[in-house]
């Protein structure tokens, strides 16, 4: 059941041209990116060789690559969230969904899905921008797993966040602006918060804001460290955000 | 209130709700619904605007948790067990719960896998659901671009595509040309065979059609519940029509042994209720010629539902309840 509603809101999504406008724009930016930085990788390759134990083509290409990825998806989530569940709701179509034999967690579990694929289409997309050259250059396979696992983990994230918010409005645009916020206020939340209240003896302050910091949890993982700690913090913010939207429409039916 | 008319033996109660209430804040939009449904039973639920009709259709599909009261579909209870209690129901909302972007065929089917139709049965529950509500034709055409008729028979496919046991449907045939509400009346009296159907309208003729039983809302609170044969009976000449040239004053009428009321009901015309067991016709004859009334025509209203209804939500419930 789950798949189903999953497989309709994925279907839906390319529908739109929201999807398409998305993949467009986040091929075209990170296309670019990666070729500037292919091409200065070429050209400074021979100085590079001098150095004793120098960066390799995953550090100094894929890497920027996939960061770039990371930064695009801070607005690309909460934009194709904003209608899996607020515009269902302002067509009166939740109805179809609330009427039939499934539970809400079924259905907040399916959009979630439907969401999630079309990220890691994404993700799929970006990463075989570095992979086409596997056979061209030595390419630390470790490090891209770990990255690609840590993006994953924050779109996720993200995606619970995004949903949420989607299912607080009727207008997707709103949705779409309320999630871009709140993420936003997470990033900096991660970049001075966490750590401030670190230094002033808080660790328990500390450690509530570390799971809001889905960017900041991102980041060992962006280095090729596997880090259960950063892990478990993005899985929690993802469960987290997921059970808050079910609990949010449980309200709908109860509040009217 | 009036119990529902008994039959004998009775088929299964395939939907029964008790003391259904529902307040929002301050405001009780439902107070106190009872219903009961039984097999192979059409009911008509009436009401003006903003009785508590769609409310009520809400709590009963589940969409809408009761303040209080209970409802068990097909002996499930609705609030303990609501997956197992929704997949007996079919449920078409005021605003047909249609996916735009999708074609006729690919939504249908796409319902049909919500409610759980094993695939194998999926293409033929479709099939029979199209055919059914005349859509076999636009099976490929995207909803979003059909007519707001054909819409509506996708919202009422929509709700049978599963065959459930009770079919709740809140104005079907608002929208419709009248070629297809007779078409959709047709099916709706074909599916109360064999199904449960409970349906909204304002139209009252349409209850006359093709209902087994009525019940009227008013206020939030049930005000009426008959069946139509019983309600034909019931009110058969407890109004006469009174056509008087020279009348006098409405209190002079309304003192007539016997009658309870008199109000004008158009030009030179008195509508005059009766007393259940009195017929003070003679009277008011010998009464309008002593006194020179010029009366010209006395005969027993034409009682239909739409005097019931209007005799009962134009007033308070207090006296509505009364009425009834």
């Amino acid at each position: 059941m789950i798949f189903t509603i999953a497989g309709k809101d994925l279907k839906a999504l390319f529908t739109s041209p929201i999807a398409w406008v998305v993949l467009t724009f986040v091929q075209l930016i990170v296309g670019y990116g990666f070729l500037k930085r292919f091409d200065e990788f070429m050209e400074v390759q021979k100085q590079l060789l001098q150095l004793a134990s120098p960066p390799g083509f995953t550090e100094l290409v894929a890497v920027p690559t996939f960061a770039t990825t990371a930064a695009i998806m801070l607005f690309a989530v909460p934009l194709l969230a904003m209608r899996l569940i607020a515009e269902e709701r302002r067509n009166q179509t939740m109805v179809l969904l609330t009427s039939a034999p499934i539970s809400i967690l079924d259905i907040v579990l399916g959009k979630f899905l439907a969401l999630l694929g079309m990220l890691l289409i994404i993700l799929a997309l970006v990463a075989l921008m570095p992979l086409s050259l596997s056979g061209a250059t030595k390419l630390d396979y470790r490090l891209i797993g770990s990255i690609v696992l840590g993006l994953t983990l924050m779109a996720a994230a993200f995606s619970a966040v995004s949903l949420y918010v989607s299912s607080l409005t009727t207008h997707p645009i709103v949705a779409a602006l309320g999630a871009f916020g709140a993420l936003m206020a997470m990033v900096l939340m991660g970049e001075n918060v966490a750590d401030n209240l670190q230094t002033r003896g808080l660790g328990v302050l500390a450690t509530f804001a570390q799971v809001f910091s889905p960017v900041k949890n991102f980041e060992p993982l962006g280095k090729g460290v596997i880090d259960s700690y950063a892990i478990a913090c993005l899985v929690l913010l993802t469960v987290l955000f997921l059970a808050f939207t079910v609990r949010q429409l449980e309200a709908r039916r109860l509040r009217g | 209130m009036i119990s529902p008319s008994e039959s004998t033996a009775p088929p299964a109660v395939t939907l029964a709700a008790h003391g259904l209430s529902r307040r929002f804040g301050s405001h009780t939009a439902v107070d106190g619904v009872d219903l009961q449904l039984r097999r192979g039973e059409v009911l008509g639920f009436l009401g003006p605007n903003g009785a508590g009709k769609t409310t009520t259709m809400q709590m009963l599909t589940g969409n809408l948790a009761p303040t209080a009261g209970a409802v068990s579909v097909c002996g499930v209870d609705l609030l303990e067990a609501p997956v197992e209690a929704k997949s007996h129901i079919g449920y078409l909302p005021e605003t047909p719960p249609l996916y735009r972007d999708m074609k006729v065929g690919e939504y249908l089917d796409l319902v049909a896998r919500l409610h759980r139709v094993p695939s194998a049965k999926r293409r033929a529950a479709v099939d029979k659901a199209q055919a059914r509500c005349g859509l076999s034709d636009v099976s490929r055409k995207l909803i979003g671009t059909l007519s707001k008729g054909y819409q509506q028979r996708v919202g009422i496919a929509q709700a049978i595509v599963h065959e459930p046991d009770v079919i709740i449907l809140d104005e079907p045939t608002v929208g419709l040309d009248p070629n297809q509400i007779r078409d959709i009346r047709a099916l709706i009296r074909e599916l109360g065979g064999t199904h449960s159907i409970i349906l909204s309208t304002h139209i009252l003729p349409e209850v006359e059609a093709i209902c087994d039983r009525v019940q009227i809302m008013h206020h939030g609170k049930l005000v009426y519940s008959d069946t139509i044969a019983a309600l034909k009976q019931f009110h058969s000449g407890r109004i006469l029509l009174v056509g008087l040239n020279n009348p006098p004053a409405m209190d002079e009428l309304a003192a007539i042994p016997g009658v309870t009321r008199a109000e004008a009901a158009g030009e030179h015309l008195y509508r005059v209720s009766i007393a259940a067991g009195a017929d003070p016709t003679a009277q008011i004859v010998t009464l309008a010629a002593e006194r020179h009334w010029g009366l010209h025509q006395i005969a027993p209203a034409q009682t239909n539902l739409e005097d019931v209804f209007v005799n009962l939500t134009t007033r308070d419930v207090t006296d509505g309840e009364k009425a009834a």
